[in-house]
Order: structure tokens, then C-alpha cells, then sequence
């Protein structure tokens, strides 16, 4: 019988290839459930989940949010901008008062790198990281190998490329060492500036040609550009990172083979893709945001059942 | 370490024959009617059973299903070791239909109590009704019982009963194993 290695789920680098290979037979089952007419199990009625999010989020808040609901735990939200953190409470008293409440596991997003690992040291709940700063993504990251192994078969021995703001992307850094882990290649591209400066000793290779780096691939993560994290201009304009790095369905068709095209959304159309390519056959976009649903259910069943009664 | 055997292989081939008759009793036309096997070991005796109503009594394409019901077992973080969950293969309707549930050792009535509820995700059947190899009778925590049943035994607590199929460990046979 297996179970994870961890008690929280704070980012890849602290996860075995065993815990990714539970994670995904678990999700599997999950998404036969979230494919039923009642797409529902009772396993969590007596976990209480406290969804904090210090950081603006669509697709992950919701995506969370149903996996709790359709575990059955109970559910209490919060965000930064409408709550005590604008009066000045410190990260622990806030978490502590939640705690106060009986809340079991917490989910976090937070604009600081590290935030989840310094509260796992610091609360008595489980703690699942939902995107710290520019460090880490570890769900998103694993929804995006369980994509490419629902397409693929498995993550061993693709060639995955990472296009974009690789400097500000905690979900680039959460796929490395994801994709790494499951012995996967991996290349990123993307100007020079955004492409931090020991990327090589992760153990991948840059290119900065977008189609040399796109004819190598059987699969193109396209991430997006961050304006919200850049204080600098890392590029001259929006229109010249669009020509450089921007896919469009031109360049797609003109490859030798075809390659599967991702995006850990919210897209910028026009920008790191074109309207045509993220509708495209080849884009799995929407299955990346349904196998969300699948495997954060399954992250939060496997650390539930960790939790001491 | 000591065990018994309860039932050898022609044994077992005659029970199956009984419960594949009252079944057919029960349920003249079939037209209604699904059988569902619950997951790990129920799926074995399922696809027996179904074999038997093809092959000796002409009833074919009757919807045969897995159901797994770890998700909403009782003991979720009660138990010591992590539950476990089989894959859940129900590709047919069930709403409506008469859904004989199919198991190899009826005990507790834990796992059944977890299949009704499990089944209504599915839909809302128009009966549903039980039928064990094995049942241990006097051992049960809910009111529970079978509508077709194989053998009744009077196994005790530190006993086990434990149900081996041709497909799997090579030999049908029925054992109680005690400690």
C-alpha cells in the first residue's frame, strides 16, 4: 500500500517520482468521478479546507474550490484584498486565526516566494501551495505532465519545450523539476533577459530561436509574459516579444511534425499565442484545466488521508 | 497458521450454477437487469457468474460493471493503512434498472453499505439486490443481507475467509484461515 512521502504538498523538489505516480493513478479514478452524473464522493466530510489567497486567481481558486467541493470537505475562503492583512496582521496570526476555526488544510497563494514552506514550519495544518511568487506552481505543474501523459502516454523521454517569461514563472520552475523527475528532455526559449542565468545547472538548454526550439519539441509550453512581476522592460515592446516568440498558426502548420501545444492560462491572444492556435486541435488548453480539477482532488485526498484524527 | 478448505473448485462450480438459476428466477427476461461486481474481488466472481448465464443458459449481453468503493468507505483515516482505490467501469445506464450487486464474502456489511451509496452517483436504480459466495453469517455491523447466497459460514473474528479464483491465483477454491 502507498502514500505520499509528504505531509504537504509545498513544491516538486520535495516530492519522489513514487508520490507523481500515485498522484496521477489517484487522479485517474478522480476523473472517472468528475465524469458521472453526480460527480461527488463523501471521502472528505470531516475536513474543513481554508483556501487563502494572498494573490489574484481565476482558474486555480476555482479549480481548488470544486476539487474540496466535490470531495465533500467544507470550504471557507478568503482573499487578501478584502480581508485583516490590509490592517497589518502578520502571515502566521493570520493563518493561526483561521486555524483557531478547526480548518485542517490550507491552501495557499502568496506573492512571496517560500510562504508555504515558512508556514508548514509554523501552523499545525497540512498546506498545499498553490503558486508562492516566482518559485513555485506544484499543482499546475502536475496537471500539466498528467496532460501530456494522457496524450502521450508518458512524460519519459519527451521533449518538452518551455516558451516564455521563464525568470518570473513558478509554473516553468514547478515543470522542470517535474519533467525532470519523470525523465523527461527539457529546452526553454525566450529572450535572453527573461531567462534567468543559471537555468543550465537545472539540467535544461536554452535556444532562443523559436523555430529551432519548436522543430525540436513534441511538446511547446507557452507561458505567459508576467507585466504584473516586472518592474523593468525586459523586451523593447509587447509587438517585438509577439514576432520573436509568439506561435502562431503559420509557424505551427510549418513544422514536420505535430506538436501538442500548452498553456497554463490565463492567455494573452495575440501575445504568446494566436486566437487559431489555442482553438486548434492541437492545443490541449481545456484538458489541462478539467485534468486541474482531477488532480488536485487526488493531491488533497492523499495528504486527507495523512491527517490524524 | 492453520486453513481449511470450505469449498474445492466442483463445489464452487455447483453454487455458481444455483445462484446462476435463481438469478434467472428472479429476473426471467433480463432485460431490465445489470450486474455489478464490486472492486477488488467481487469483479471476479461477477464476470463468473456471467460467464455461466452466457455459456449454459444462452443469456447474453447482460451489462456487466466494476464499481469501486474506496471513496466512500467508512473508514477514511480511521484505518492504518491508505486505502486503495480500483478502477470504477460502469458504462451502461443504471437508472431504472434492477442492479444485482455481486461480492465473493459478505462480512461486515461495510462495503455494500458503501456500494448503495456509491451507486447513486450513477443514478437511481429501480432495485438493487445482493448476491455473495460467502456469507459469514453472525458477523455483521449493519442489517445487511444477501439476496443470493452461496454458502453461509460461522467464521469467527480472528478467522478469515478467503476466496481463490482460477483467473487469479491459479485454483477455485473457498479457504478459513485461522490465525
Amino acid at each position: 500500500m502507498s502514500e505520499l512521502s509528504v505531509n504537504h504538498l509545498l513544491g516538486i523538489k520535495y516530492l519522489t517520482l513514487k508520490d507523481i505516480d500515485l498522484i496521477f493513478k489517484t487522479a485517474d479514478h478522480f476523473k472517472e468521478v468528475i465524469n458521472r452524473p453526480i460527480k461527488k464522493v463523501p471521502s472528505l466530510r470531516d475536513i474543513t479546507i481554508a483556501n487563502l489567497f494572498f494573490e489574484d486567481s481565476t482558474r486555480t481558486r476555482l479549480s481548488f474550490e470544486l476539487a474540496e467541493k466535490r470531495l465533500s470537505a467544507d470550504v471557507v475562503n478568503f482573499s487578501a484584498a478584502s480581508s485583516s492583512v490590509k490592517k497589518g496582521e502578520t502571515l502566521i496570526d493570520t493563518v493561526n486565526n483561521i486555524l483557531a476555526m478547526k480548518v485542517d488544510m490550507v491552501v495557499m497563494r502568496h506573492p512571496n516566494p517560500g510562504a508555504g514552506i515558512f508556514l508548514s514550519k509554523h501552523v499545525d495544518a497540512s498546506i498545499i501551495n498553490a503558486g508562492d511568487g516566482t518559485h513555485e506552481h506544484p499543482t499546475q505543474a502536475l496537471l500539466d505532465s498528467y496532460s501530456i501523459r494522457e496524450r502521450l502516454g508518458e512524460v519519459k523521454g519527451r521533449k518538452v519545450l518551455i516558451v516564455g517569461d521563464i525568470l518570473h514563472s513558478r509554473v516553468a520552475l514547478s515543470n522542470i523539476f517535474a519533467l525532470k523527475l519523470q525523465g523527461a528532455e527539457i529546452k526553454v526559449c525566450g529572450p535572453k533577459t527573461l531567462i534567468p542565468k543559471h537555468i543550465l545547472s537545472l539540467g535544461v538548454t536554452v535556444e532562443t530561436n523559436l523555430i529551432k526550439a519548436l522543430e525540436w519539441c513534441d511538446v511547446a509550453n507557452m507561458l505567459r509574459v508576467q507585466n504584473e512581476r516586472m518592474e523593468i522592460s525586459y523586451f523593447p515592446s509587447t509587438r517585438e516579444y509577439t514576432q520573436q516568440f509568439g506561435l502562431n498558426k503559420q509557424i505551427l502548420d510549418s513544422l514536420n511534425k505535430e506538436i501538442i501545444v500548452m498553456h497554463p492560462g490565463p492567455i494573452n491572444r495575440g501575445v504568446e499565442i494566436t486566437s487559431d492556435v489555442a482553438d486548434s486541435k492541437q492545443a490541449i488548453i481545456l484538458d489541462q484545466v478539467q485534468n486541474g480539477v482531477a488532480i488536485r482532488m487526488a493531491a488533497i485526498y492523499l495528504l486527507a488521508s495523512k491527517i490524524q484524527r | 497458521m492453520s486453513q481449511k478448505v470450505l469449498l474445492n473448485s466442483k463445489e464452487i462450480n455447483i453454487i455458481l450454477h444455483r445462484l446462476a438459476c435463481q438469478l434467472i428466477e428472479n429476473h426471467p427476461k433480463f432485460e431490465d437487469t445489470v450486474i455489478i461486481g464490486i472492486q477488488p474481488r467481487g469483479v471476479y466472481m461477477a464476470n463468473r457468474i456471467s460467464t455461466v448465464l452466457k455459456e449454459e443458459y444462452g443469456i447474453k449481453n447482460i451489462p456487466n460493471g466494476q464499481l469501486d468503493i474506496t471513496f466512500y468507505r467508512d473508514d477514511f483515516r480511521r484505518s492504518d493503512k491508505p486505502l486503495e482505490a480500483n478502477k470504477t467501469k460502469i458504462d451502461f445506464i443504471v437508472e431504472d434498472k434492477h442492479v444485482v450487486f455481486i461480492d465473493d464474502v459478505l462480512y461486515t456489511g461495510r462495503s455494500i453499505r458503501a456500494a448503495l451509496t456509491a451507486i447513486q452517483s450513477f443514478g437511481r436504480p429501480k432495485s438493487i439486490e445482493l448476491l455473495t459466495l460467502i456469507d459469514r453469517r453472525f458477523s455483521r455491523h449493519l442489517p445487511i443481507q444477501p439476496d443470493y447466497n452461496g454458502r453461509q459460514v460461522d467464521a469467527i473474528n480472528n478467522e478469515k475467509v478467503k476466496v481463490h479464483w482460477k483467473e487469479n491465483e491459479g485454483e477455485d477454491a473457498v479457504y478459513v484461515i485461522s490465525k
